[in-house]
């Protein structure tokens, strides 16, 4: 068998614990900067307003759970609702009544009366919620 | 004090028989500057130095007050601004200062790029230079959110989820940044920990490594100057001549900031309402106009990639690119003029300028 030379066996010995220590250091330290996921309790639906609330075109933001959603009434009168969040860049959108459909102020994007990406950056539709009025309350709820 | 009291040596006895610094004196007593028709680019660093040392006196400051929660942020900028004894002026000054800074910074820079003073033997000035720049730009945009301000919020969110259209490591670093998947007060408690913890470390490291660099090496006379027939160029010693050139400037540097922080406060804004709609006009700080623009152009899909991605990938490159620019322009390397690194740099100047202009406009309308 071959003998391996004393100062080399000592150098890959201090490399290998130098190498652990490390990597053990490293390994905690990129876990505790990612943060824990904290599970969120999953809303099915939410109020999102009452009726009268909202004019004819005319829109209002709503909490979602800890996201924005936004609540539109069209100019013919039917309720719509989508996830706020623009597709483009996380920004939330608001309805623009000039307009008569959505509008992100942050880089002009811009999405129709049934949440679709019609001009700007946005490279998909916004997510479209079910509403249903029920007892004065306007529900929304996650489309199945 | 003991002195000797010889002709020959009247420096404090008692400090200098213990620490031994004469070779550090006689260095800076000898230490020249080279005087030619550039010469004033040199005095660049310095300028952008003398912010800095601003930054911190009134980063400082601006901690005794600031607190860093989501609930608390803004109504604390608030009571600096409002209550506290001249705190509006040292929050203008540290918020003017800092533009100023990289403004600074930019034309330290881009002056050094023209000179070509990256090219050998300071590749590694310009490595640190350029990684000097990057952290300024951190620290402008992590304390671009720590007033929690309508503007700041929604500017964070689109920079932040634009970071994670990048491949394989887009969505860790998100979260890295944001403190979970949304924009919130854990991104605020970890861009304050980035802005007065992380930064100031790395920087003041860095500083420390590029300072001693430009001190052993001293300034790039540019191939243009070094070219020419004739005699070299003459010099100027750099203690006291240089250095009260250097002050004069940071005089004017101070006057300047303190036009700008008492005649233009900077504005509060409005408190971030995570529920709200973004507002229009969102825009970032000035020196991230020209990309913000750049992203405004680029459509939603490239050949069915995304369009964001290949956009943050492109300027990611050029950065990469930049940084190794003494790697890559070789005929600067053999003291040879390189017209064509000289083209580059215009362009890309000229290519921040009309962007950053357009972005102005647009934001007006």
């Amino acid at each position: 068998m071959q003998e391996i030379p004393r100062r080399k066996f000592l150098n890959i010995m201090l490399g290998g614990v130098l190498g652990t220590v490390a990597s053990a250091v490293l390994y905690s330290i990129v876990k505790f900067i990612l943060p824990p996921e904290i599970p969120q309790a999953v809303l099915s639906n939410v109020v999102a307003g009452k009726v009268g609330d909202l004019q004819p075109n005319s829109g209002k933001i709503f909490k979602f759970g800890n996201k924005p959603g936004i609540l539109i009434m069209t100019p013919s009168g039917t309720y719509k609702a989508f996830s706020a969040i623009c597709t483009h860049l996380d920004c939330t959108v608001q309805y623009r009544s000039d307009f008569q459909h959505i509008w992100c102020a942050c880089h002009n994007g811009r999405f129709d009366l049934n949440g679709k990406n019609i001009a700007g950056p946005p490279p998909s539709p916004l997510e479209e919620y079910n509403v249903a009025v029920v007892k004065e309350e306007i529900i929304v709820s996650k489309k199945a | 004090m003991i002195m000797e009291n010889t002709k020959s040596n009247r420096k404090p006895y008692w400090f200098f028989s213990r620490y031994p610094i004469d070779g550090l004196v006689e260095f800076f007593k000898r230490k020249a500057v080279p005087i030619h028709r550039h010469t004033i680019w040199y005095y660049l660093g310095g300028t952008t130095l003398f912010l800095f040392a601003i930054q911190a006196v009134t980063g400082i400051l601006l901690l005794l007050y600031y607190r860093p929660t989501e609930e608390a942020a803004f109504a604390s900028v608030q009571f600096i601004m409002t209550k506290v004894r001249f705190g509006w002026l040292i929050r203008s000054v540290h918020s003017w200062s800092a533009n100023l800074m990289v403004l600074s910074c930019f034309i330290h820079m881009f002056s050094t790029f023209l000179l070509k003073a990256y090219r050998s033997p300071r590749e590694f000035s310009w490595i640190t230079g350029s990684l000097l720049l990057f952290i300024t730009l951190a620290f402008g945009f992590s304390g671009y959110l720590l007033p929690w301000n309508e503007i700041s919020y929604f500017g964070t969110r689109v920079a932040t989820e634009s970071i994670a259209s990048i491949p394989v490591i887009g969505h860790y670093l998100l979260v890295f940044f944001r403190g979970g998947e949304d924009v919130s007060g854990a991104t605020l408690t970890r861009f304050f920990g980035f802005h007065v913890a992380v930064l100031p470390l790395l920087l003041t490291m860095l500083l420390i490594v590029h300072l001693l660099m430009v001190q052993v090496q001293g300034m790039s006379v540019p191939p243009s100057v070094e070219s020419q027939p004739g005699p070299r160029p003459k010099t100027s010693p750099f203690f006291p001549n240089f250095i009260l050139k250097d002050a004069l400037g940071w005089l004017i540097t101070l006057g300047l900031l303190a036009m700008l922080a008492a005649l233009y406060p900077w504005e509060l804004g409005v408190k971030a309402d995570p529920f709200a709609p973004a507002p229009a006009g969102i825009k970032p700080e000035w020196y991230f106009l020209f990309l913000f623009q750049t992203l405004k152009y680029i459509p939603a899909t490239i050949f069915s990639l995304s369009g964001e991605m290949i956009a943050v990938m492109t300027f990611s490159v050029v950065g990469i690119l930049w940084a190794l620019v003494p790697f890559i322009d070789r005929r600067a390397n053999r003291g040879l003029k390189s017209p064509v690194f000289t083209i580059i740099g215009i362009g890309a100047i000229a290519y921040i300028v009309i962007m950053t202009i357009v972005a102005c406009m647009a934001s007006k309308q």
